[in-house]
């Protein structure tokens, strides 16, 4: 039998579950994060004022660059503080 | 383990059929094996020696290997378990000496040399060092099906950029590692985007499927540490929709060491070490960091460098210090610099003879790096061939001046840059209007030297968009043995 040796970070479960959709968002915490895109904030600014009116509570957020990952606080911070989170990913 | 009994004392013999000096000292064995108490080991045949009263089976070659034995036929004197003295091969008076016995071998020539044990045929060291040795590779094992090929395999899974890589055997491992003295347990860095520890051992199975020599190993180690460095930000190179990626710039010794490319087509295909190298790297993003096209790698288009992208600084020959050299390190330093890049664009001049003109020349293809109405925001690595060179030497122009020179020339009229100037919407805000801006950060451009000697055409490797502080900074690191 040959043998290989795996070269991979052997990180991959078979199967990653998605966390449970929301079927509402009564008494739920929103945040919206923006990553420092260009007009990200315009996008949502719009969210924030939909959600708002639907008397949902929104949080907002900022990323200090978008092209470095999010620091450690702001996503400890984001877990704790909101139950979903609407992300502007691009410009 | 230890392969002698604590309780023998004696002698012990390791032979081979197949060796003209074993088969010629045959009757020395029944000498031996009339008088003491013997242990003789044979590496092919049960059968041999023929003269003596038992033969002990080491064809898997365990006690050769616990040994060390290089040449056959060794003899070794053993007391209380220990090893006391060692023979190889056959001269009469000192095997007369060791054995104590003064008529051995009497009607044999004086010396005969001995042969190479099998245990230390080619690929035999790796193989028995895996099977018997303390070296234990930790990495997940795959089998491989008698009807599957290993290379669909390695494609099947995921292990390949696209190209076919040499399949990542337990011997091609353990035989790319003794170009490091670094442990295989050792973590190299956190590899994004997954952020997985990486071990040495993961790089030289990476390093094995690129198609690395052992010896080329310290260089992809060194690149993989620098891709880890934080300021490097291989998570962002990797998930932009930019074309950016590694490129690898070596210097220093190691460079002709290993047989790398600093002459004709020192950017292109053709040497070994300097395209395994750099996809040796890309392989440990992919397959250790999971960075992959279409996952977190977002490139629009990407470039042929994301394949490999790796080459040295031409050294020898340079009027100019060093890219290393610049940056802190010493001449007599091998170092690895990464830098985020694009592909590669060429600048053409083959008039200028004064080094005014040149540089005007290089600034002005300079001034499109990333978009010609942007500034400040990519760095960028400008590749000097020699007869370019050859221009700013004979003008005695080191590098600092050409850098002087050159900067007072990517300095851009705001009126230029605005959005809407020259009828182009992309540009910068219009509140700069009066000003005058430099198209690089400080620091922003790195300078090299290399190519073949015949050319008038120089490089540039244009940056990343999010170059600096908000992003990738260009990183150099020394290499280790």
């Amino acid at each position: 039998m040959r043998i290989l040796l795996d070269p991979t970070g052997e990180l991959q479960p078979a199967y990653r579950e998605r966390n449970p959709r929301p079927t509402s968002l009564e008494d739920k915490v929103v945040g919206l994060l923006d990553i420092s895109k260009a007009r990200g904030n315009i996008f949502l600014d719009h969210l924030d004022e939909k959600l708002t009116e639907m008397g949902v509570t929104v949080k907002r957020y900022r990323k200090p660059t978008f092209a470095r990952v999010a620091p450690v606080d702001l996503k400890h911070q984001i877990v704790t503080e909101c139950d979903l989170v609407i992300e502007a990913l691009a410009d | 383990m230890t392969i002698i009994p604590n309780d023998f004392s004696g002698y012990m013999v390791v032979v081979k059929q197949d060796c003209s000096t074993c088969t010629l000292i045959e009757s020395v064995f029944a000498e031996l094996d009339a008088t003491y108490s013997i242990r003789f080991y044979s590496q092919d045949s049960l059968n041999f020696p023929s003269t003596v009263s038992d033969v002990i089976d080491d064809t898997a070659l365990e006690v050769s290997y616990r040994l060390d034995i290089e040449i056959v036929p060794t003899l070794i004197q053993v007391q209380d378990g220990e090893e006391v003295a060692r023979l190889v091969g056959w001269k009469r008076e000192d095997w007369r000496k060791l054995t104590g016995m003064k008529q051995l071998g009497e009607s044999l020539p004086e010396f005969s040399p001995g042969c190479g044990s099998k245990s230390v045929d080619p690929g035999m060291p790796e193989k028995l060092a895996y099977q018997f040795g303390d070296t234990q590779l930790q990495a997940r094992r795959i089998e491989v099906a008698d009807l599957e090929d290993e290379i669909e395999l390695a494609y099947e899974r995921g292990w390949s950029d696209g190209l076919p890589v040499v399949p990542p055997t337990e011997d091609r491992i353990l035989r790319m590692l003794s170009g490091t003295t670094r442990s295989p347990s050792e973590i190299v860095g956190i590899i994004p985007p997954d952020n997985v520890p990486c071990t040495v051992e993961k790089v030289a199975i990476n390093a094995v499927m690129a198609g690395c020599k052992p010896e080329y190993l310290p260089v992809v180690l060194a690149a993989v540490e620098a891709a880890c460095i934080d300021a490097f930000c291989m998570h962002g190179l990797l998930a932009t929709t930019y074309f950016s990626s590694p490129v690898v710039i070596v210097n220093g010794p190691i460079v002709d060491k290993i047989g790398m490319n600093w002459g004709i087509n020192a950017l292109g295909q053709g040497n070994r070490a300097n395209a395994t190298i750099g996809r040796a790297l890309q392989l440990v993003i992919r397959n250790v960091g999971g960075g992959k096209p279409g996952g977190v790698d977002r490139a629009a288009l990407g470039h042929p460098g994301k394949y490999t992208f790796c080459f040295p600084e031409r050294e020898h020959d340079s009027y100019w210090e060093s890219l290393s050299v610049e940056r802190g390190f010493s001449a007599d330093e091998s170092t690895v610099t990464l830098f985020g890049g694009d592909g590669v664009h060429g600048i053409a001049d083959q008039h200028s003879r004064n080094p005014e003109s040149l540089t005007k020349n290089i600034s002005m293809t300079l001034r499109t790096v990333y978009n010609s109405k942007i500034v400040m925001a990519a760095d960028a690595l400008l590749v000097i061939t020699p007869e370019h060179m050859r221009v700013f030497r004979n003008a005695g122009w080191t590098k600092v001046r050409f850098r002087e020179e050159l900067s007072k020339h990517l300095m851009i009229s705001g009126k230029e840059l605005i959005r809407g100037a020259n009828g182009i919407e992309e540009g910068l805000p219009v509140h700069l209007e009066d000003a005058t801006l430099s198209k690089f950060r400080p620091d922003g451009l790195l300078i090299v030297h290399t190519g073949g000697g015949a050319g008038m055409w120089s490089a540039v490797i244009g940056g990343w968009a999010a170059s600096g502080d908000k992003g990738s900074i260009p990183v150099t690191v020394a290499i280790k043995s």
